[in-house]
């Protein structure tokens, strides 16, 4: 055989990476050990949720025996003449316990759709100013200010908006409550706000250019393209970040914690006090005896997070999938 | 396209877009004006003593070393635990796995990872970690109740998993960047999967698992709710430190079996629980700036790092 002949040889054996079939056992056995301790690794993620599911309703299961689910919802009360008083209170700890988890629901709920709200503006307004308006140059220096935005550990917004924000809007609105609902929303926002940017500034920068020059060709200003040609392109995406920052607004804990005020009332107003489900576990967890059932109750609070969060981040990641399948044009 | 633009009078437009504008100078101007208060407020109580001195007076007066050293303490081995299993997942989704149904359920797993509320990892700690490996441990040794109880190891093993998509998605990122020829050229030598991944894939994407790494510290560095039952105390005058001795030589050492001080819980608990909460507001500023100070430093370095390899590959 020619050298040449050779050399294609060895070419074509290696274009059809049967690479692994000439080289000695010894090496086979240990490339087919090190690929399972990769993949024993990689299904660590998967390992992770699964054990989080598990522990979580291992432990808040016990709740629905010890409790039951009615209770979770309201509880029944004899009064001294006889009526039925029917009670929507959480007061795990008094000696006639009221498990009802509406006020917490309704706590989250006036935290997390007020701060949803205000970031959608805020944060898709940045969206499109970091993909559509920003001077390119000037952009890579205020993308990883958002980040940086984001990386403000959330204590220290529970903080700032403890020792500012409110008696800032103290002496602007005159609340009922000092710590309510408004100002942990606030507070909220500003861990929300860089989510929504970020994901928008994604989902605008990947709708491609021939779309806005097809829109500028047909003598569309600015404002109109991207109005009518880019955000509604990128509309999938920009909902998967709301419904993002949706998710991490009933996740958040710290700054509810310091900033909501932290009484479980059944109001409609957001200037009033609130609890929330994550405010609830984080100040209760601490101080429960093992294995009562207050202490069930804290877990499957946990489950109602867990699954609202987990659903919503499911869904925001089939939109975006669907978003990526799109968009290879 | 500007000039394009410009021919047509579009005065909502106009008005629309410097509204747009607006708003994103007031976020930035907002961000500067809350970092502004903290360091104007926080950097009159810095110093040498503040820094390096415990708290005192019940908590109202002294330093926050403890609360450092703890933080410092924790995020090591979050570190060593974490970055381990996440570069090595990383590795298997990218260079070893095809593209199956079992892998597109780790990668859904790793973005919902992301998503579950801190909160929810705290009573996974609690669950898992203290409860069931703790507890268990403590049946099969026969030590009463020694892991069976808050401590710095399953605090740091639940930050660990925290922080675990984070180092998982920048290795992935980092991994994917190198380009596919270097891979071909390697197989082309002779070289088998392994050292393909060892000697050529690895060495290029360092720098973006460093990225992730430092993301990752500065994450855990910052969470409090997930530790606030899982070890993190209120106050304690004592490092968790013991001495471990071989022979006649003593080495200090994390123990990790010990409860610890919370650079973010110091600040949570001073703001909300403590005796005097406006006696201690500049120590309160003092801590908050600190923190905020090892966070920044930490996400500009991982932003500088990112930036740097995404250039090297760009020449590539």
């Amino acid at each position: 055989m020619t050298p040449n002949n050779q050399e294609s040889d060895f070419f074509n054996k290696a274009a059809n990476s049967n690479y692994g079939k000439k080289i000695r056992k010894s090496t086979r056995v240990k490339e087919g050990f090190i690929k399972f301790f990769f993949a024993v690794n990689g299904a660590m993620a998967l390992v992770f949720i699964i054990l989080i599911f598990v522990f979580l309703f291992k432990e808040g299961f016990k709740a629905l025996e010890h409790i039951g689910l009615i209770d979770f919802i309201f509880l029944d009360r004899p009064e001294f003449d006889g009526t039925v008083n029917r009670v929507y209170e959480w007061y795990p700890t008094s000696e006639e316990p009221r498990y009802s988890l509406i006020p917490l629901l309704l706590g989250t709920l006036l935290t997390a759709l007020p701060a949803t709200i205000i970031s959608t503006i805020f944060g898709v307004a940045a969206g499109i100013y970091l993909s559509e308006i920003a001077n390119p140059k000037f952009k890579e220096f205020l993308k990883p200010l958002i980040e940086l935005f984001a990386g403000i550990p959330t204590v220290v917004l529970g903080f700032i908006m403890l020792v500012i924000g409110a008696s800032f809007f103290n002496e602007l609105l005159h609340p009922a409550n000092r710590l309510n609902a408004f100002i942990a929303a606030l507070g909220l926002s500003f861990v929300i706000i860089p989510v929504i940017a970020s994901l928008t500034e994604d989902a605008l920068h990947s709708i491609p250019n021939e779309l806005r020059m097809a829109s500028y060709g047909l003598g569309a200003t600015k404002w109109q393209t991207i109005t009518r040609v880019i955000l509604p392109a990128a509309f999938s995406g920009v909902s998967a970040s709301i419904i993002l920052g949706f998710g991490r607004a009933i996740g958040e804990t710290m700054i509810v914690l310091m900033a909501s005020g932290n009484a479980a009332n059944i109001t409609s107003s957001i200037f009033n006090s609130v609890r929330t489900m994550t405010a609830t576990i984080a100040a209760e967890m601490g101080e429960v005896s093992q294995g009562s059932d207050h202490y069930y109750a804290l877990f499957f609070i946990g489950i109602v997070l867990f699954t609202i969060t987990f659903f919503l981040n499911l869904i925001a990641e089939v939109i975006i999938n669907k978003m990526r399948k799109k968009n290879t044009f | 396209m500007i000039d394009l633009t410009k021919k047509h009078k579009d005065i909502p437009g106009f008005i629309f877009i410097n509204l747009v504008r607006l708003i994103f100078g007031f976020l930035v101007l907002l961000l500067f004006l809350i970092l502004g208060k903290i360091f104007i407020e926080g950097i009159g109580v810095i110093s040498f003593e503040f820094i390096f001195d415990e708290p005192r007076n019940n908590m109202t007066e002294g330093g926050i070393f403890p609360a450092i050293f703890g933080t410092v303490a924790v995020t090591l081995i979050m570190v060593l635990m974490a970055v381990p299993l996440g570069v090595c997942s990383a590795i298997y989704l990218n260079e070893y796995a095809k593209d199956t149904f079992f892998t597109r359920i780790i990668r859904t797993s790793v973005n919902n990872l992301a998503g579950v509320p801190s909160i929810v990892f705290g009573l996974f700690g609690l669950g898992f970690f203290i409860l069931f490996i703790g507890q268990g441990i403590d049946e099969v040794l026969e030590t009463g109740l020694l892991f069976g109880q808050p401590a710095l190891i399953w605090a740091s093993s639940t930050l660990a998993v925290l922080v675990l998509p984070i180092v998982i998605v920048s290795t992935l990122e980092a991994l994917n960047s190198v380009p596919k020829s270097h891979r071909d050229a390697s197989y082309g030598l002779g070289a088998t999967k392994w050292q393909t991944v060892k000697n050529v894939v690895l060495p290029q994407a360092r720098p973006g698992i460093l990225t992730g790494t430092i993301l990752a510290i500065s994450r855990g560095a910052g969470e409090t709710a997930p530790i606030l039952f899982l070890g993190a105390a209120f106050f304690l005058p004592n490092l968790p430190v013991t001495d471990l001795c071989i022979g006649d030589y003593c080495i200090p050492m994390i123990n990790p079996a010990k409860q610890f001080m919370y650079l973010a819980y110091h600040i949570f608990i001073l703001a909300t629980q403590s005796a005097n909460p406006t006696k201690t507001l500049p120590l309160q500023y003092g801590s908050t700036l600190v923190l905020i100070t090892l966070t920044f430093l930490l996400n500009i370095t991982a932003i500088l790092f990112r930036y740097r390899f995404r250039k090297i590959l760009g020449k590539l």
